[in-house]
Formats: structure tokens, C-alpha cells, sequence
């Protein structure tokens, strides 16, 4: 039997489905969520993800620290976030049943393994009595499925060891929920198969598990019909699932093609950023240079080396890389070299929730140098936004010779989103200009090159590499003199310098894009937001539209400096409410600069907003309002 | 790079006042290098000088070259980036005891086993000098200081064992008063291709004046300096009537050659891919006070870090050709809407 048989039941439309698949640190969810979010995608779904796993790698088995899990959303319409509660929960075992309930709306359907329901497992996970028999689960659709004895039986025939059979076992729910929402097996197929070519029997069985599981959904009487969501009407054109990480990667790589400029990445291992390393690694191609650092200071010095040589320099790292490398900044600061920094939020202080979201590192990017150090600060969006937001930030950079820290998130770093691929010729041309020959007539008519010597608009110095004759000079963090970049301890040319290198950074606020307003222009609520709260922001404003309110929305993607227009919008409304995940840093920054009645909405849980909670906020903010 | 125009010292030095102490042994150093860059026939614009922090990171603003002047510590991990970008480039690090031994330790340690292509000149003053006056990672043990005024207790670094066990492919000592000691000794360090790590013995007159006088005086040099040769055997003393063994235990050992025999002296062998050799002779000196190698201990090849990476770059093009941007972005699984 294959998937082309017909369905022996009815079909359902769904307009949309949210599904969480949870289950040991082990049983590859991870997996199993992203290969049915690929299927998704290929079938033409809107979507968005939400990977939520453990910090350790393999936290002891069974129990609820252990439970990692994927959360994807599908849609046959525009969508903008993982979804608020989950409609289905698959669980592989008690601990993601007991981890995860919690999560799935009212009435939603639950999946479980049974076979892991025995005494020892429910003990692991903190259950006294089956909560599958107690009541527990009164109210949900439960199916229980044998998953694991079912799998083992489909290996049975391959010779497969029962240890590696088990591990088959997310195969067999893949194939079960490819059968149950009408996804085609063929693309998870062909994937399985290049994954596993090399090692026959573990592809076999896991060819095996998935049609079992397929096999299962078609035969056992247990459903009472399949479901179907449609493809999502989305604008003609190519389409990839990206996650923000792998569109960082592929931006950089494009900034680099664009500024005609080598690419060198100098990072220290660090979750959630690794994987941009990763990426990168693989793109040699392009010319592009990887360098495991030592440490997360050397990779930024290694990156800064580089930026001096001619290349373009990154280094990428997460909340507390970023505070090792704030010293190097403040030297790039003062060199006026392109440098940029990747920083990929995670909770914080310290360790904190390394593999969970927060965007607490906006006042550190900020500020978090010593002396009078300001520099550009770029905030991504959505996952596919961050390969637009790495060539702007590398665009300014090169042309304000600046380090530039871009800001993104755990969560647009893991999640993934179906994204209209840009044609590459009308990607910017972010190309700059090396200085070849001096620059200043000396008194005596001798030709010089004088490194702090700056384009009256940009204020950007003349940029002369090593291996340019007749250039040399020296560069380096002592204040140097206007002009002519010696060592200067004068205490009026320090404090020109000091205003020369802020008002380089503000006057780059008249070559970005002013914000714009989404909205209803007699509203009396502005929301502003920043960063990975996008997505959220959106779906709830569309709600609150949807009842008939008036609401405005903003979101900003240069934090530092601001659009020059931003205090113009802000004075226009009654309110202006900002969702943040941190204490209100934004919102402060607002609160400060405009003098606006800037109020946060906060969250801290190392989890997006769902669009839920803040259509709730902006209600009340707007009922308020009204009364 | 024998067509390259010829250049004098001139061509080297700065216009920048140089501003160390007087009598600062910085100044010999200075001049050993800026007199030998004319001799290796290569260009100023294509050479680079990296310092961190600390009285010897002042070096780039004397050299007529391009100049990076960093943060303390850091020059190696800056020159690692530079010079893997750039391999054109001749990149050199000038840093010291405190700024490459203790806050830049590990930068220096990695540079060194990855063997990039720096040439790396420790100034070891045994002292912090510009921050005027605290024990630094060489101080010896008891040394009165002002963070230490009942006596250091800090065991102090060997800088040249830490190197050898960093896996450094080139180590040399030389010190301040020998000018073509030290023009000798950079040379050999310019021209090996890899991470070259030269300790040089530098008086600092105002905070640890004399450190190195029991072996650098002119008048004790013949008794307590053992000039390193390769392929000879190590001999010293006004008459060569000193040399130097290994024990049974592998240590190396100070002995009179009428005692053990001509024969019996211990044969250089700087290429000696094992390190122990190199490493046993970094040990036979407990400080300055002692008889104390100086020279080339250890010159093997091991490929170059850079030049690793700009192959695996070029085999990835010779095998798939340059990268296409639009190729990439299509690399994943694609549909059409
Ligand atoms: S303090 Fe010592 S090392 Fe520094 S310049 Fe003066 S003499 Fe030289």
C-alpha cells in the first residue's frame, strides 16, 4: 500500500493546524518536526515553527527535563507565528504528555505512544496513576498508538538491531501524521534516503517506519477522518523554508558577493549561533573563511584582523560572547574599521536559558562599552528577514566604517518560514572604496595619506589597506588627532573626536528607510515593536482589526540610530504600547529620546509572545483608552 | 623577493618621535629591526606591525609600515585574522611578558600551535612597565614590587617552554645589548614560514634595571650566554671549555668538556621534530643568573595555517567552481507559487 491509495476516509479541510510533536531529547523531534514542516512547505502551506529543546544534550531519559519539542503551524492562509496553543500533541512519552499538556487547547487531540506508558516511565515523568486511564485527559481526542512495537514489528524482516529499530519509532509518527494531515510521503522519502544512504539498514528502517506509520493511519480504525489544509495563496515565486540562522549565513555570504569583498568569519562555538558557523563553513566556494577561535575575544580580534586587511569581517556569538567582545568593539569603535557583530539573544544574565528566546541584549549592544563608543545596531525580524538585515548591516558598515551589531533571536534563529527567494540583481550594491593615493598636501607640498581624514557627508575616514604603497600609517586605540590619526592626548581634540564618532553614528539616520506605519491613521494606540515580536505583533493586530478596533502598529529594524522620523510618529498617538522580551528596554530607550507615553508589554519566559496574550494587552490598552 | 626595490633604515623609521625611557632596551630592538628589513628585500607597504598593550606595543608607531596598535592581549588573535586574510603580508607581533604571557596567554598559546604566519617578538622585561611597576608572569619568585611589597609569590613562566609546549614551530631567544645577535635571530624568524616566537631579553631600566646584567654585560656574556648552533656541538666559555649534556634522565646539564669529553657534548639539533630537545634546553637555565641559551632551539615545518585555508578555499573552486548566490539560495528544497 502506498500513499497514492485511496483514502478509505473522509477528508477535512482545515484552514489551519497547529501540531507539537514532543518526546525524549532522544527520540529525534527536532527531526520529525522538521522534515514534516519541509513536506509542508513543499506542499505550498504557510508556516511557522517553534523548535523547543533542552539545553543539555541528552537530559536523563524519561523525564520532563529531558522532553525537547517542535512546534509547527500550518496554514492555507498568510500566517505570522507558531501558533498559540497546540491543536495536536504528539507524545512520545508520560514526560512530554506531562510537560507538554499544558499547551494544547481545550478539546485538542493527543497522540501518545502507549508503549512507553508503563510503570517505570510514568514514575520518571512524575505521574502516581496512568494518565491515560485516571481522567486526565477527559475532554481530548486520545489516540493511543503502539508506536514503538509497531515499529519494531515493521523492521522485524531487516535485520535491524531492536536498539535501532526503536530509534526508528519517529519515523513511524511522521509517517502517521503525513497520513493523518494528507502531507506526501515522497519528499521526507528522498531526504531519508540521502541522509541515510550510507548506513542501509538504518535507511531501510526508517523507510520501513515511516510507510508503517503511514500504513497505520490508513488501516487501523482508529480515525475517523483524515485532514487536509491547503496550500496557502501566497505571492508567485520561488519559495525555500528557511530558518533565521541559515538566511544570516546566506546573507552574509550575499554581502559579501555585493561588497565584492572576501568574507571572514571569525566565531567561538555558542548556542543558539552556532549554526551560522556551521553554514558558513560549508560555503568555501564563495570564498568565504571560517575560524573556530580560541576564545570569543579572539574571534572577534581575528574578524577585526581581517576587517584591516580588506575583507568583511564578522564575528557571530549570543548575549554573553557579545559582553567578552565588547572591549574589541570599542577598539573597532575607535579604528573606524567595517566590523560586524551577529548576536543571536538567547535568556540571559550569564548561562541563563541558553537554548530558549529573549532579546535582553538590546541595552548591551547599546551601551555596553566603555567610554563614549556608539555604533549602529540592526535588528532582524523574521527568520528570512535576517538575510536582508545582514547586508544592511553590513552596508553600513562598510560605508560609515563602523562595527555594526546585528540582533537576532533564539527563536528566529531555530524557526523556519516559507520565503519568497529575492532575485539577486536587485540585491544592493554595497560596494566601498579603498583609498589608492595621499590625501593631504603637506605645508611643504609633500603628498600624505592621513587616515582620519572623512567624507564631509558620510563622515566616514579615508580607508587605505596594507599592501597599498605609499599609505602606510598607523592606527590604533589611543585618541588619535583629527585629520591626521597620530597619537593625541589633547583634551579639545578628544572631545572633537568623540562628537566626530557620535555624529558619524547619528547622521546615518538620514540613509535609512523613515518608519513606517501600518494602520489605521486615527488610532489612538501605536504598537512598537522590535526584533522577533514581529510576527506576534502581527497576528494580533490583525485580530484586534478583525473586532472592528482601531489599532497602528510599527516595527523598527535600525535600532541605533533610530529612523529620523520615529519621534514625529510616536507624538501622533494617545499611547504607544511596546512588546518586548526583556523588562522594557526599548521602551525605556523611547521613554527617553521622545519623552512618549511608551508603556511595555513584557515577557520573559524564554518563549515568543503568542499572538493570544498580546491581542488581550491591546484590548485592554484600547478599551482604556475609550473609557 | 630579489627584484624588489632596496630600501635603507630610513625607509623604516617613522616620523613619530620615539618615546620610551631613555636607555629603554626597546631602543636596540628598534633599530636591530628597522636595520634588517632592508636586508630581507622586502616592501614597507607590505609589511604589518601588531601590538597589543604595554611599553613594547608603542613599536608600530615607529615603523614606517603599516601599524595596528591594539588592546591589550590581543594582537595575536588580531594577527591570526589578518594574516590568514591577507598572506601577502608579512605580519609581525611585537608584545611582552605581561601583555603576551598573562592577559594574552591564551591568544599567543593558540597562535603558536595553529602555526599562522606571524613573527612574534616577546619583549621580556620581567616586569610591567607601563602601568609602572607591578610583577609580571616572569617576575621571579620574591619579587618586591608595588602589588608585591612583602615579595612575589607567583611561579614565574619560562616563556620559551610555554611555547614549546604550545607546539611553536620556530622558538628563539636573543636579547637587547647584541644587535647582530638580534638582527640574526629575526631574520631566522622572518624566514620560517609559520608561527615564529622570539623571546627577547629586554632591560627596563626604570623598573627592573639589570635583570639581564649577570648575562648580557659584555664582560659575562663568554661565560654565561650559549650560543645556539645548529648541527654543533653546545660549547661555551671564554676558551669553549663549557658545555652542555643530557642526562640519563633527558635533563639537560651545564658540564666542564674536560670532565665528560669533547664527544659527549650534546649535538644542536634545532629541526628535531620531537620537542623534547628543544624543550629539555629551555629548561637548563632557571633565570638570568645562570649559563642561558640563546639562538634558534626549535625550526621544524609544519604546513602554514593560512596557506591550509586558502587550499581548502581553491579545492572547493577547482572542484565546483565559484559560488553562485542564486544557486545557494536555491540549495534547499524549492517550489514554485
Ligand atoms: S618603563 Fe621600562 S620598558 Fe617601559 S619604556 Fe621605560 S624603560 Fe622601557
Amino acid at each position: 500500500m502506498t500513499e497514492t491509495a485511496q483514502p478509505a476516509r473522509p477528508l477535512q479541510r482545515l484552514d489551519h493546524v497547529v501540531i507539537r510533536f514532543a518526546g525524549d531529547s532522544g527520540d529525534g523531534m527536532q527531526l520529525t518536526g522538521d522534515r514534516f514542516t519541509s513536506a509542508s512547505a513543499l506542499f505550498g502551506n504557510d508556516l511557522a515553527t517553534l523548535p523547543d529543546f533542552p539545553a543539555e544534550i541528552r537530559a536523563p531519559a524519561g523525564t520532563v527535563h529531558g522532553v525537547s519539542a517542535f512546534q509547527v503551524h500550518i496554514s492555507d492562509h498568510d500566517i505570522h507565528t507558531p501558533g498559540d496553543a497546540a491543536n495536536v500533541l504528539v507524545a512520545m512519552n508520560p514526560a512530554a504528555l506531562r510537560s507538554e499538556l499544558h499547551l494544547v487547547e481545550p478539546g485538542g487531540t493527543i497522540l501518545v505512544n502507549v508503549d512507553t506508558f508503563d510503570e517505570r516511565n510514568l514514575k520518571k515523568a512524575g505521574y502516581s496513576s496512568n494518565p491515560l486511564e485516571d481522567g486526565t485527559l477527559a475532554g481530548y481526542t486520545v489516540y493511543e498508538v503502539p508506536m514503538t512495537s509497531m515499529t519494531v514489528e515493521a523492521v522485524a524482516d531487516l535485520g535491524v538491531k531492536p536498539r535501532d529499530a526503536d530509534r526508528s519509532k519517529n519515523f513511524f509518527a511522521l509517517g502517521l501524521l503525513s497520513w493523518m494531515y494528507s502531507r506526501p510521503l515522497e519528499p521526507t522519502r528522498r531526504w531519508v534516503e540521502a541522509r541515510f544512504g550510507r548506513n542501509e539498514k538504518v535507511l531501510a528502517a526508517n523507510q520501513a517506519a515511516l510507510q508503517a506509520g503511514w500504513n497505520f493511519g490508513e488501516t487501523a480504525e482508529l480515525f475517523e477522518h483524515r485532514f487536509e489544509v491547503a496550500p496557502a495563496t501566497l505571492e508567485p515565486g520561488t519559495y525555500t523554508s528557511v530558518t533565521g540562522n541559515t538566511a544570516l549565513a546566506w546573507g552574509l555570504v550575499a554581502a559579501s558577493q555585493l561588497a565584492d569583498m572576501p568574507l571572514f568569519l571569525g566565531s567561538y562555538p555558542i548556542t543558539p549561533a552556532s549554526d551560522i558557523l556551521h553554514e558558513l563553513s560549508k560555503h568555501k566556494r564563495f570564498g568565504v573563511r571560517t575560524f573556530q577561535a580560541e576564545d570569543e575575544i579572539a574571534g572577534i580580534g581575528a574578524a577585526l584582523g581581517a576587517a584591516y586587511g580588506g575583507h568583511l569581517g564578522v564575528t557571530t556569538t549570543s548575549g554573553p560572547g557579545l559582553s567578552l567582545k565588547a572591549e574589541t568593539l570599542g577598539l573597532a569603535v575607535s579604528l573606524e574599521l567595517p566590523l560586524l557583530v551577529v548576536d543571536i539573544q538567547r535568556g540571559g544574565p550569564s548561562t541563563g536559558l541558553p537554548t530558549k528566546t529573549e532579546a535582553a541584549d538590546l541595552l548591551q549592544a547599546l551601551y555596553g562599552r566603555h567610554g563614549e563608543a556608539p555604533l549602529p545596531v540592526v535588528a532582524a525580524y523574521s527568520p528570512s528577514h535576517c538575510f536582508f538585515a545582514a547586508i544592511e548591516a553590513a552596508r553600513i558598515a562598510l560605508k560609515y566604517r563602523t562595527p555594526v551589531i546585528l540582533l537576532s533571536d533564539g527563536y528566529l534563529a531555530n524557526g523556519a518560514e516559507p520565503w519568497r527567494l529575492p532575485d539577486v540583481a536587485d540585491l544592493p550594491d554595497i560596494r566601498t572604496t579603498f583609498a589608492t593615493e595621499p590625501n593631504h598636501l603637506a605645508e611643504d607640498g609633500t603628498a600624505e595619506f592621513w587616515p582620519y581624514k572623512r567624507d564631509p557627508d558620510t563622515l566616514a575616514r579615508d580607508w587605505a589597506i596594507p599592501g597599498t604603497p605609499g599609505l602606510m600609517h598607523r592606527i590604533g586605540g589611543i585618541e588619535k588627532q583629527d585629520g591626521r590619526g597620530d597619537i593625541s592626548y589633547e583634551p579639545a581634540n578628544h572631545e572633537r573626536m568623540v562628537h566626530l564618532r557620535a555624529a558619524k553614528i547619528a547622521g546615518i539616520a538620514d540613509d535609512i528607510p523613515p518608519v513606517t506605519v501600518d494602520g489605521d491613521d486615527d488610532a489612538d494606540l501605536l504598537v512598537l515593536g522590535w526584533g522577533s515580536t514581529w510576527g506576534s505583533i502581527s497576528a494580533a493586530v490583525e485580530r484586534v482589526r478583525a473586532r472592528g478596533r482601531r489599532i497602528a502598529r510599527a516595527h523598527l529594524v535600525h535600532l541605533s540610530p533610530f529612523p529620523a522620523n520615529l519621534g514625529e510618529v510616536l507624538g501622533r498617538y494617545r499611547k504607544v504600547l511596546v512588546p518586548e522580551m526583556n523588562l522594557g528596554q526599548l521602551t525605556r530607550l523611547v521613554r527617553a529620546e521622545f519623552l512618549v507615553d511608551a508603556e511595555v508589554v513584557s515577557k520573559v519566559q524564554g518563549v515568543p509572545f503568542t499572538a493570544g496574550e498580546l491581542e488581550r494587552r491591546f484590548l485592554a490598552a484600547l478599551d482604556e483608552l475609550e473609557a | 623577493m630579489s627584484d624588489a626595490p632596496t630600501t635603507t633604515r630610513k625607509d623604516w623609521a617613522s616620523d613619530q618621535e620615539v618615546r620610551w625611557c631613555p636607555g629603554c632596551g626597546d631602543y636596540s630592538i628598534l633599530a636591530a629591526v628597522q636595520l634588517l628589513l632592508p636586508e630581507l628585500g622586502v616592501r614597507p607597504e607590505n609589511t604589518v606591525f601588531l601590538s597589543g598593550i604595554g611599553c613594547a606595543a608603542r613599536f608600530p608607531y615607529y615603523m614606517n609600515t603599516y601599524g595596528l596598535h591594539s588592546i591589550h592581549g590581543r594582537a595575536p588573535a588580531i594577527a591570526t585574522g589578518l594574516a590568514m586574510a591577507r598572506p601577502d603580508l608579512d605580519v609581525w607581533v611585537v608584545t611582552g611578558d605581561g601583555d603576551g604571557l598573562s592577559i594574552g596567554g591564551n591568544h599567543l598559546i593558540h597562535a603558536l600551535r595553529r602555526n599562522v604566519n606571524i613573527t612574534i617578538l616577546l619583549f621580556n622585561n620581567q616586569i610591567y612597565g607601563l602601568t609602572k611597576g607591578q610583577f609580571s608572569p616572569t617576575s621571579e619568585i620574591g619579587k618586591v614590587t608595588k602589588s608585591t611589597p612583602f615579595g612575589s609569590l607567583d611561579a614565574p613562566f619560562n616563556p620559551l617552554s610555554v611555547a614549546i609546549g604550545a607546539e611553536a614551530t620556530f622558538v628563539a631567544r636573543t636579547h637587547d645589548m647584541d644587535r647582530k645577535h638580534m638582527m640574526e635571530t629575526f631574520r631566522r624568524a622572518h624566514e620560517h614560514r609559520g608561527a615564529a616566537f622570539v623571546e627577547v631579553y629586554q632591560n627596563c631600566n626604570v623598573f627592573n634595571d639589570g635583570a639581564f646584567g649577570a648575562i648580557t654585560a659584555k664582560d659575562k656574556r663568554s661565560e654565561m650566554l650559549i650560543d645556539l648552533r645548529h648541527g654543533e656541538p653546545i660549547r661555551f666559555g671564554p676558551e669553549g671549555e663549557r658545555g652542555v649534556v643530557l642526562d640519563a634522565q633527558g635533563h639537560a646539564r651545564v658540564v666542564d668538556v674536560a670532565d665528560v669529553g669533547a664527544d659527549a657534548l650534546l649535538v644542536h639539533d634545532e629541526q628535531r621534530a620531537e620537542p623534547s630537545l628543544a624543550f629539555a634546553l629551555s629548561r637548563l637555565s632557571r633565570g638570568p643568573f645562570e649559563p642561558t641559551p640563546i639562538g634558534v632551539f626549535r625550526a621544524v615545518e609544519r604546513p602554514e595555517y593560512g596557506a591550509s585555508v586558502s587550499a581548502q578555499l581553491a579545492a572547493a573552486q577547482d572542484q565546483h567552481g565559484p559560488g553562485d548566490l542564486a544557486e545557494l539560495l536555491r540549495s534547499g528544497a524549492t517550489w514554485e507559487v
